[in-house]
């Protein structure tokens, strides 16, 4: 009998292995709805699945009575543009820093522990202060992620551009590089999948804080939405919000991880 | 090609010497191997000869100009491993050192000017034999091939001196031999002056038109870092070899 570690899944049974999960839990939850809903029809704890598809219908392809939009897209549109202005500023700000911190040894001395040092304010603790100092309008929600993520991906690109080995600089100079070509041929196309890496790392910590931002402070958004109905306890609409943002987010990780492969092929081997 | 002179070189870290008084004159166009047993001071040897280490007392001349302490064009570099990029191919490797020298903005050539780059860098392919891997990341060849396209990097920037640290010595046994003729050639035809720091004493007999051998001639058992290595042995090799008339 071979060991349990050498035991490899084949294609078929590793696809079901990974589905298995999500049907228990869907299965777990059909089962406790109906049981909620046998000894109370009112229950608005687990609603049953059919409430769900009423719900996304009424949110996504009716227009709502008071406003006139579909809510389901006004908020996932909000919600995206502040991801992804957020996360664009965050990796080019992240890249440039971490660039210029990993090459230059008086940029680093001069902004590595400032960076560290920032990194560590926990970015919810300075919420109220971007809603004072910037209002409440979009600028303070996409502030918010971008202080939250910025130091990470500074720090992250910085470490990965200390790691190339120093005997490249040192060829890449002995080619006829100045500081700038040694920048912008070396050791730039060597950070971007690790920035591709980190934006990815970084995506849940970004809904965090664009969730947070939108909870307290908003007129639409995912977030906005699933802390207005908590009032209701309507958890029909809370739950599958909660399911689309993790779908989105499973997705936009997705993106990222074939964009990699896609653009930097070089860097799947090593 | 260029002649090198060192003049009193020392080398100290702190109280320990690693190098002491090097006393040399090496002629144009000379292969110089540099042997000696671990620690003896050859690899700091030719980092100071790169630029990336400064001597603690005497100078190095290159043509009668002091040397600069910062890598520089002139002086190309093989290291034993590291020294490929990983995010370019075979061909853009070899490319990049006439890309940095000719475009000091971007650092690409466009039009006539990068397809004059690619005739040569694919000649030089051919020539060592890695023209049908050229669209290859250097992770996908061979350690051989790998050293080969180092080597290549570095000679088609013409480089003056070329500094080779321990080149094959992660090589398999097997290939050494393609590489010695391969390195010969491109040092005959490109008129380099070439040192060449290795492990391998018969190696260093085989390549070499002027061997040096790195050991320390005084030894204070109570002190061991108190003297440094020098040069014991300078033998002159395959004079037939040497490509300036003697």
């Amino acid at each position: 009998m071979p060991r349990l570690v050498n035991l490899h899944p084949s294609r078929g049974t590793g696809l079901l292995l990974g589905l298995l999960p999500f049907v228990i839990l869907v299965f777990a939850y059909v089962l406790g709805s109906n049981a909620r809903l046998a000894e109370n029809p009112d229950d608005k704890l687990l609603p049953a699945p059919s409430s769900f598809v009423e719900t996304i219908n009424k949110y996504a392809f009716e227009e709502d009575r008071r406003s006139g939009q579909r809510l389901w897209w006004v908020d996932t549109g909000a919600s995206l543009k502040r991801l992804l202005v957020a996360l664009t500023l965050s990796a080019a700000l992240g890249l440039a820093l971490g660039l210029a911190i990993g090459a230059i040894p008086y940029v680093r001395s001069l902004l590595l522990p400032f960076v560290a040092a920032f990194g560590m304010i926990p970015p919810l603790a300075i919420l109220p202060i971007l809603f004072i100092v910037l209002g409440l309008g979009e600028t303070a929600k996409v502030a918010l992620i971008v202080i939250g993520i910025t130091p990470i991906v500074v720090r992250d690109i910085a470490l990965r551009a200390s790691e190339i080995p120093s005997e490249q600089l040192i060829k890449a100079q002995t080619l006829g590089a100045s500081s700038w070509l040694l920048a912008v041929r070396v050791l730039l196309p060597q950070l971007l999948p690790r920035l591709i890496d980190t934006i990815r790392l970084n995506l849940g910590c970004a809904w965090l804080f664009l969730i947070a931002a939108e909870a307290i402070a908003s007129t639409e958004g995912l977030g906005y939405r699933i802390f207005l109905v908590r009032r209701y306890m309507a958890m029909d609409v809370i739950l599958p919000y909660v399911a689309w943002i993790t779908a989105l987010a499973f997705f936009m990780d997705y993106a990222l991880r074939r964009a990699r492969r896609a653009l930097f092929p070089w860097a799947e081997s090593v | 090609m260029a002649e090198v002179k060192i003049r009193r070189l020392w080398k100290e870290y702190g109280a320990q010497v690693v190098l002491e008084n090097l006393n040399l004159t090496i002629a144009d166009g000379e292969f110089v191997t540099i042997v000696g047993a671990s620690g003896c001071g050859k690899t700091t040897f030719l980092k100071m000869l790169l630029g990336v280490e400064k001597p603690t007392r005497g100078e190095i001349l290159l043509d009668g100009q002091p040397l600069v302490y910062e890598p520089a064009p002139d002086r190309g570099i093989v290291f034993q491993r590291y020294s490929l990029f990983p995010h370019l191919t075979v061909t853009e490797n070899l490319l990049l050192g006439l890309e940095l020298a000719h475009s000091r903005v971007l650092g690409r050539l466009f039009g006539r000017a990068r397809r004059q780059a690619l005739e040569r860098a694919h000649a030089l392919l051919e020539e060592i034999g890695l023209y049908t891997a050229r669209d290859k990341y250097p992770s996908q060849l061979s350690g051989g091939m790998q050293q080969r396209l180092s080597i290549a990097q570095s000679v088609i920037c013409q480089p003056k001196i070329l500094l080779l640290d321990e080149p094959f010595g992660a090589l398999d046994p097997g290939i050494t031999a393609d590489m010695h003729e391969i390195i010969l050639r491109l040092w005959e035809a490109n008129r380099m002056t070439v040192f060449m720091v290795t492990h391998d004493v018969k190696e260093s007999f085989q390549l070499g038109t002027r061997l040096l051998v790195f050991d320390k001639k005084r030894h204070d058992p109570q002190a061991p870092e108190a003297y440094g290595a020098t040069v014991t042995y300078d033998i002159p090799l395959n004079r037939n070899r040497y490509p300036i008339a003697a």
